[in-house]
């Protein structure tokens, strides 16, 4: 099993008839960023979601540190160091934004994030911790989202569209704040539009198209060509800029 | 006479300021973004353009018409178009019936015209080939196609684009963007949110930039994302230069 700290096998996972996922594998080691790239409907968040026992793989296995955790509740998952920031953010739209971090921080392990930490990180937040989470905007609400999964310090972090409805400056902190994460030995399984951005801070990048791994490697392995093949399938003309 | 115009509209939730004597006007057919840093009152001002939020201060016209005892339907059959960021479509229906229903209800079709109307949208955004898959099944890219669909069965004078390119990868913007400039070349005026700057950047051709509710730029796009002011409270440094290279 080497030293992964997450293990993905031959992971298959249906959405009723549709195959979001077939035969996936992969791992993610400590202190490691694995970005996930692949076009609307490859089945990126159906793994991340399959990772977090959101869903139910139809065959494969998933281990954390050795240990098989594919029958495990998403719950149990979490207790382990496994922490999904879910695309729509889906907080608790009834709680205040503290107490949606509470949330994150339950049974959280040590590490370097606190809801102090994330205060820092997120200034407009520590006056507007009473708040109840629905009356945030759509980005405020991925902020607090993103902030929840920190607290808890997990050993795996599954970030799915991270930069979604994000100001500009603010993705900017986000993504400085990735080598501090993954120093802390913490495994980093990334999808992100924004193709240049996810590459961008990647060790590795694994490409899915319509739900098998079309391609692998390191960043500096791979060119923008070779990449954008592995994302649409055959040739296409390299995106160009209408500007 | 501008088709939108807004005077000194203002709105606060609590002590959060959404909307601080916003003024500004749309001509028919023009194209503008909004940009601005998350919690700038984007969604809001939207939310008071389509009715779903009343002002606590200033006027709203659309087109002449005073929009203070509008309702929300109304509205939408006067000419005004929405999106939101979270598609919600009728999941358990299909993709034509949603869009069916926006023809029938937004633009008061009946029969062969609603269906024509319906189908139009849907093949404009190139939703054809789902027209009979049920809109819960769509992946998130043509959540946001059904969504901008639906808007457009309404047969609209303005549309209101909340973040429709976030989450998308770089061809399907490019795919987005050519369908709102193709909609703009038919006299339907665009107010677009955007945070992927680059994606306003090729359709509009005036930018809007919100900050506590409060417009601090208003211009030729060039311009206001060259401000000081826009960068230093929203672009930032790094990030904008890749989405603009």
């Amino acid at each position: 099993m080497g030293d992964a700290l997450l293990e993905v096998k031959d992971l298959t996972v249906f959405h009723g008839q549709l195959c979001a996922v077939s035969g996936v594998s992969f791992t993610v080691e400590p202190g490691e960023v694995l970005t996930m790239v692949g076009a609307n409907g490859a089945g990126k968040s159906t793994l991340l979601l399959t990772i977090a026992g959101l869903h139910r793989q139809t065959s494969g296995s998933i281990f954390f540190k050795g240990s098989d955790v594919t029958k495990l509740a998403p719950q149990r998952r979490v207790r382990l160091g496994i922490s999904l920031v879910p695309e729509g953010r889906r907080l608790f739209p009834s709680l205040t934004l503290e107490e949606n971090l509470q949330v994150g921080a339950h049974h959280a392990s040590k590490g370097v994030f606190s809801i102090e930490r994330i205060y820092e990180l997120f200034d407009w937040m520590p006056e507007r911790r009473r708040q109840r989470a629905w009356q945030f905007s759509g980005g405020e609400q991925q902020a607090i989202a993103i902030g929840r999964a920190l607290v808890a310090n997990p050993q795996v972090l599954l970030l799915d569209e991270l930069s979604l409805g994000l100001a500009p400056i603010v993705i900017e902190r986000i993504y400085a704040l990735i080598p501090e994460i993954v120093a802390q030995g913490v495994g980093i399984l990334l999808v992100e539009q924004d193709v240049t951005l996810g590459v961008g801070v990647a060790n590795r990048v694994h490409c899915l198209l319509e739900g098998k791994t079309s391609l692998t490697g390191t960043p500096q392995e791979l060119s923008a060509q070779q990449i954008e093949r592995a994302y649409f399938g055959g040739d296409m003309a390299v995106a160009e800029d209408p500007t | 006479m501008p088709l939108l115009q807004l005077v000194g509209v203002s709105k606060k939730f609590g002590q959060v300021v959404v909307g601080q004597e916003i003024t500004f006007q749309l001509e028919e057919g023009a194209a503008v973004g909004i940009i601005g840093p998350n919690g700038a009152g984007k969604t809001s001002l939207f939310a008071m353009i389509s009715g779903d939020v009343k002002p606590d201060a200033g006027e709203i016209d659309f087109d002449g018409h005073n929009l203070a005892r509008v309702g929300q339907a109304a509205r939408a059959r006067l000419g005004i178009g929405r999106t939101y960021q979270v598609p919600r479509p009728f999941e358990h229906m299909t993709v034509f019936e949603n869009a069916l229903l926006a023809a029938q209800q937004g633009a008061r079709a009946r029969g062969q015209a609603a269906y024509a109307l319906a189908y139009g949208a849907l093949s404009r955004t190139g939703l054809e080939e789902w027209a009979n898959a049920p809109a819960g099944s769509l992946a998130l890219m043509h959540r946001k196609r059904l969504e901008l669909a639906r808007a457009l069965a309404t047969r609209p004078r303005i549309l209101l684009l909340d973040e429709i390119a976030g989450g998308l990868t770089d061809l399907e913007v490019n795919d987005l963007t050519a369908i709102i400039r193709g909609l703009r070349s038919e006299g339907i005026a665009v107010l677009w949110i955007e945070h992927v700057v680059r994606a306003l950047l090729s359709t509009v051709d005036r930018l809007l930039c919100l900050s506590s509710g409060s417009i601090i730029a208003d211009g030729p796009p060039k311009d206001v994302v060259a401000s000081e002011a826009v960068r230093s409270i929203y672009l930032g440094g790094k990030i904008i230069n890749t989405a603009l290279s």
